[in-house]
């Protein structure tokens, strides 16, 4: 059977999907007694309509790249990591920890530090529930998840017991030193001659995501690694087969996974916050499983969903500042486009398909 | 009920964006929501109250996530509004970055405190409040055994369960207080169960009497109380009417008063640091109806003796916030 | 059989049987046509198979013998054409009017539930009511009576995952059966069957065609079709070829109408030469996962330039024995290659370091293990030797653009068919994947080649390929190792035969000292010297 061209596979499929959550958001907005028209113009306007929104739209979206391409190594190796959550908890504990113990000098210094903190933390997470998985067959759905849940009662140990700033009220940790600033996109485009809002929390971090996403592509279709996490994904007997040993793919694709989740604190924590807070990973460890189920475990996917998920969140808030559409719509509207892009993705493929096939069949006769 | 709430919230908001005034006032909830039962609400009643008065119109919102509180604040004050009232100790930090970037616009933390010329710091004295209602407690129950439920484990909490412990010990000294935190997590504010469950611990162990101070978690340490055949103490606002008849009282913080307030001064309120204690009427324990029989005279008599010398000065109640360790706990640092 | 028995047999399996003339065929398709996009799967197909007779449907993989069958049971909707049953056109729109017709399916993957009884899957969708008891009597009943009469004997009570391939083959065909069918269809039902299984399921198929059942057998052996079948049609490319009695056609015949052109059968070789040993086993043991021991200690060596076949019934320990020199299974003993110990467990042991030995292996199961289907041809080409250092760029990254360009002249030299170095291997044909596998293996030029089931599933033409290579392979003198459950290619292709059974082997043989009738004594645990062995089960 022939089957419909990629692009329509990558490309239209989800665009229609989008489509009709959108519809059906506008739905909701209408049943609630407000204009969707208006709101669609409101959340368009508010993520791309400034440099102040598109720094949000972007920071949200840096959060989701990191989590989706987190997500998406595991899951080339058949594994559902879903504890990209908890591994991005600790990776904001790592940060938070190279950011304070030294008195950085300039950024250039720190963020290097900050990554390898972050990631080491973020894979540390990671290596417990993917060495139960591999050596004593413990189901990596079910760790992870729990992993969740101790990390964040690890964290907020941490911070309330360790890290808190005495007297303070505040759940959180000291500020970090002005050296461990990282530029945001208002800095980065300064010297370019090119104003960008210098409140948007968009910052040097976006950029490490976009080589994350590189790297990410190099690993998994260019290297011996990736080729091997592939096949071990696809078959385990055949990778047995090849001389692949199925423990070591288990815990390094886990490895990496967890890394690329806890570099995800580089954004949030050290380029946003600039301290650690308690639950500041507000979840994007979830969200990250829709943007890579949407962005078909590919970076250039990822990327796209992921923006559009940044569009969400800032699009959604700005609803929320100024149409007061109660945040739990917002919410609503999220998880249409996850319902529809994700879960509901047959719906969509199978009637294209034969459109596809009835089109083709009609230009050979 | 909160459903229907939200839409008739929702419809009245969409009734004020039709008339827009450039000075209208703003609030910001924090991450509980503006319907949890407890301080956000709280604030929100202050705000409406100041609409039925008079007749004005203000912006809310209800933040999703926490890299909003400085989007909020500035979205707020680009656009004109003041002054802009936060319900909430968080928003120091962003507050602290935002404020001076717009001099003109007069904002009001709640619980918190940010060093700004252009801001009021609202903060309670919890612990006076907290010890008036330990009093209470220390006459209701017949042994020597009371308890704290509270919400998530913050020095803020810790304060509360300090001035309640406190109380309770100046009249049973050898008395014994039972101090639980529902969880780490904000989701520990908002855990009926897991409320109930530590309430009924507590009372394996031997309390009579507990007071909660956990936001939605309350509740359900209220029902369990009532449903064990406890005496339960409320907080924040008046949840007397919640368990008529086992409710003892609660420790109210005016909140509402202190939106009420900021609303009504407009543009031109005063700023500075403003401490809400017994003597101004900012936190007490609540007497109606709903638990009229549950205060004896002798137990009316202390509360009231207690107060009077705690605003004299005779008597200085501890704040846990000062020094993080209390004198009146078992175990230091709890 | 109590006479209460026979009569209620009479009641419920066979009520029609004296309803039509016997001039009317049970079964008649008249131009049957099915498209898949621009794929014609079949095109204008007419067959009529008369009632008692045994009729065979015979084509290469992909002519469009399953389509046709799931047009039959209603999985498909034909785009024209129609199918008549005794006579009376019929509309089958899905499997419960199929059944309601009295078609009854067998099919290649049984559709049991692994966790449920026989009992339970026979009345599985056909309860009387709410309630299981009288179904389970009911059935249970019946059960008997079929078991005793068709040879058709299991325990009603065991679990279907404790049930041998062929028995839970009887339980496909007791479902049939208990839903009154009177047309049985069955799809390559002896592909996973032993050949005593097949035997058994050949005497089954032939009490049930005299008591008046028709049925209809898919499958791409000749020799099935010869030895049961009263009437055979080739398929080809989605068109029926031809329908001829099978007591007038021969095997050469079918083959060549099958693939369209003159197929040689047999194995064209010269006697082996054989040179010093290339591999020397010594007492090799394996112990599964579960505990049990399935290489009871083997000893025997495969020289340069011959051809070793390993005959036995599926499940003797032939998996083992490759998986282990393969290198991922951990055994015990000694095994030599090439004047140099292995490792037989342990770090050093697995699928890498064999190759690196000179250790080549066509895996049994080409999907599950020889291939990655979801890759692309050129990504498979290297599966396995993905370390080597000719298919690296540099000291980070693979040299895909090399690899590419070599699996194009790989699958040029060895036919592979479409030449498409980017295709994903599910899309290529049984025996071109086959034939990607044995490129790969064989181009790395090993000197020991492991090969196991080299044509399961794979088509006449192809087949005639794979062999050819394999005996090309010994001719520039390496040693072959073939694991293969069908006795007529052991026979065909080795130089010499080993014959195991319950892990242990039997006995050896020189192919032309030696026949089908001895092998599969051997094969039933049999010894030389006539002492049985326990377990002869099949």
């Amino acid at each position: 059977m022939s089957k419909m061209p990629k692009w329509a596979d990558a490309i239209l499929i989800p665009l229609i999907s989008i489509l009709i959550a959108f519809f059906f958001s506008g739905v909701v907005i209408w049943a609630i007694g407000k204009d969707p028209i208006m709101a669609i113009k409101t959340m368009v306007q508010g993520a791309f309509g400034s440099t102040q929104g598109v720094g949000y739209t972007l920071y949200y979206a840096t959060n989701f790249i990191f989590t989706g391409l987190s997500v998406a190594v595991a899951y080339h190796a058949r594994l559902f990591n879903i504890g990209g959550e908890g591994q991005a908890t600790l990776g904001g504990l790592g940060v938070t920890l190279v950011c304070l113990s030294v008195p950085w000098p300039h950024w250039a210094l720190a963020l290097p530090a900050a990554m390898i903190g972050g990631a080491l933390f973020g894979a540390a997470w990671a290596f417990i529930p993917a060495w139960l998985q591999a050596k004593r067959g413990s189901h990596i759905v079910i760790t992870t998840i729990m992993f969740n849940y101790i990390g964040a009662a690890l964290v907020g140990y941490v911070i309330l017991n360790i890290l808190k700033v005495p007297g303070s009220m505040l759940t959180e940790s000291a500020r970090f030193p002005a050296g461990a600033h990282l530029p945001t996109f208002h800095e980065m485009l300064a010297p370019f001659g090119i104003s960008f809002n210098k409140n948007a929390p968009a910052n040097m971090s976006f950029l490490v995501a976009i080589l994350a996403s590189v790297a990410f592509y190099v690993l998994i279709w260019r290297t011996r690694l990736g080729y091997e996490i592939r096949a071990y994904g696809q078959s385990e007997s055949a990778a047995k087969y090849a001389g692949i040993n199925p423990a070591r793919i288990v815990i390094i694709a886990m490895l990496i996974s967890g890394a690329l989740a806890g570099l995800m604190a580089i954004n949030n924590v050290m380029g946003e916050a600039e301290r650690l807070i308690d639950n500041a990973v507000e979840g994007a460890g979830f969200i990250g499983i829709a943007v890579a189920l949407m962005g078909r475990n590919h970076p250039i996917g990822i990327f796209l969903a992921s923006i559009l998920f940044g569009f969400l969140y800032q699009g959604g808030a700005e609803l929320a500042f100024w149409e007061s559409i109660p945040r739990e719509l917002v919410v609503v509207i999220q998880a249409l486009v996850i319902m529809f892009t994700g879960a509901l993705d047959n719906m969509v493929r199978v009637p294209l398909e034969k459109l596809f096939l009835a089109f083709s069949k009609k230009k050979e006769a | 009920m909160t459903l229907m709430k939200s839409f008739l919230g929702a419809a009245a908001a969409l009734a004020l964006t039709s008339g827009t005034a450039l000075a209208d006032p703003a609030i910001i909830f924090d991450l509980g929501g503006k319907f949890d039962k407890s301080f956000n609400e709280s604030s929100y009643n202050g705000a409406e109250r100041w609409k039925a008065e008079t007749g004005g119109s203000y912006r809310d919102v209800e933040l999703q996530s926490d890299a909003q509180r400085e989007q909020a604040l500035r979205r707020f004050a680009e656009n004109g509004f003041n002054p802009i009232v936060m319900a909430g100790f968080s928003f120091s930090t962003a507050l602290e970055t935002v404020a001076p970037d717009f001099p003109d616009t007069k904002f009001v933390i709640i619980d918190g405190v940010a060093d700004a010329p252009n801001v009021r710091s609202i903060v309670f004295k919890e612990e006076e409040g907290s010890y008036i209602v330990g009093i209470a407690a220390a006459y209701a129950a017949k042994g020597d055994t009371v308890s704290f439920v509270g919400g998530m484990d913050i020095p803020l909490i810790s304060k509360f369960a300090c001035g309640y412990a406190q109380g309770f010990k100046s009249v049973k000294p050898d008395g014994k207080v039972i101090v639980n935190m529902t969880g780490t997590k904000p989701e520990a504010w908002n855990d009926p169960v897991k409320g109930g469950e530590l309430t009924r611990a507590q009372k394996a162990a031997g309390s009579e009497v507990v007071f909660a101070a956990a936001g939605g978690t309350g509740l359900g340490v209220l029902q369990t109380a009532a449903d064990e055949g406890m005496l339960a103490i409320g907080v924040d606002s008046n949840q007397n009417f919640l368990q008529p008849g086992h409710v003892l009282t609660s420790m109210v913080k005016r909140v509402d008063n202190a939106v009420y307030d900021a609303f009504m001064q407009g543009e031109d309120l005063e700023t500075g640091l403003f401490v809400m204690g017994l003597a101004n009427d900012g936190v007490g324990a609540a007497i109606d109806e709903y638990n009229e029989a549950l205060i004896t005279p002798e137990m009316k008599a202390a509360m009231d003796d207690a107060t009077a010398k705690i605003i004299s000065g005779e008597v200085v109640v501890h704040d846990y916030m000062s020094d993080e360790t209390c004198p009146a706990f078992d175990k230091p640092g709890e | 059989m109590s006479a209460q028995n026979e009569a209620g047999r009479q009641e419920t399996v066979a009520p029609t049987a004296s309803a039509t003339a016997p001039s009317v065929p049970a079964i008649e398709l008249r131009g049957i046509s099915k498209a898949f996009g621009p794929v014609q799967a079949n095109k204008d197909i007419a067959i009529s198979v008369a009632k008692g007779s045994i009729h065979g449907i015979i084509g290469e993989n992909g002519a469009g013998k399953s389509t046709l069958m799931s047009i039959l049971y209603g999985f498909y909707k034909a785009d024209s054409g129609q199918i008549l049953i005794n006579g009376k056109e019929v509309q089958i729109a899905d499997s419960q009017a199929a059944i309601a017709a009295g078609i009854g399916m067998v099919f290649q993957h049984f559709k049991l539930v692994e966790n449920f009884t026989v009992l339970e899957n026979v009345i599985l969708g056909a309860e009387d009511g709410g309630l299981l008891k009288p179904s389970l009597a009911k059935a249970r009943k019946l059960l008997k009576q079929l078991s005793d009469e068709y040879e058709l004997s299991v325990d009603p009570d065991a679990l279907i995952e404790e049930l041998s391939v062929g028995h839970q083959q009887r339980v496909e065909i007791l479902k049939a059966l208990y839903r009154q069918a009177d047309i049985l269809i069955l799809d390559e039902p002896t592909g996973v069957l032993t050949p005593a299984e097949a035997d058994h399921l050949f005497r089954i198929l032939e009490g049930l065609k005299e008591q008046g059942k028709t049925i209809i057998m898919i499958t791409h052996k000749l020799r099935e079709i010869m030895e049961i079948t009263d009437t055979v049609s080739v398929m080809r490319r989605g068109e029926m070829t031809a329908t001829v009695k099978t007591s007038e056609t021969s095997p050469e015949e079918l083959a060549e109408l099958m693939v369209g052109r003159k197929v040689l059968l047999h194995v064209d070789k010269k006697p082996a030469t054989p040179g010093a040993p290339v591999v020397q086993i010594e007492n090799l043991r394996v112990i599964d996962e579960q505990k049990v021991e399935r290489l009871k200690g083997v000893s025997f060596e495969v020289r340069a330039g011959e051809i070793v076949g390993i005959a036995g019934v599926a499940g003797n320990g032939q998996t083992e024995l490759l998986e282990v020199l393969g290198g991922y299974q951990n055994g015990t003993g000694k095994v030599v290659m090439n004047s140099q110990e292995i490792d037989l467990s342990g770090k050093h042991s697995n699928g890498q370091t064999r190759r690196a030995r000179g250790i080549a292996h066509v895996p049994e199961d080409r999907h599950d293990e020889g291939l990655i289907l979801e890759f692309q041809a050129w990504e498979n080409m290297v599966f396995g030797y993905h370390h080597a250092p000719e298919y690296q760029k540099n000291a980070l990254l693979m040299d895909n653009a090399g690899i590419k360009a070599m699996t194009q002249s790989s699958m040029d030299k060895f036919d592979v068919r479409p030449p498409n170095p980017k295709l994903e291997a599910k899309s290529f044909s049984g025996g071109n994947q086959q034939k990607i596998v044995l490129a790969r293996e064989i181009e790395r030029n090993p000197d020991l080649l492991l090969v196991g089931q080299p044509t399961r599933g794979v088509d006449i033409g192809a087949i005639e390929f794979i062999h050819q290579q394999i005996v090309a392979l010994r001719d520039q003198g390496k040693a072959i190792l073939l694991v293969s459950v069908e006795l007529d290619e052991i026979l065909s292709l080795s130089d010499r035969i080993i014959v195991m059974f319950d892990g242990q082997i039997m006995g050896e043989r020189i192919p032309a000292e030696t026949n089908e009738g001895e092998l599969g004594l051997m094969m039933a645990g049999i010894t030389d010297t006539k002492h049985e062995t326990a377990g002869a089960d099949q």
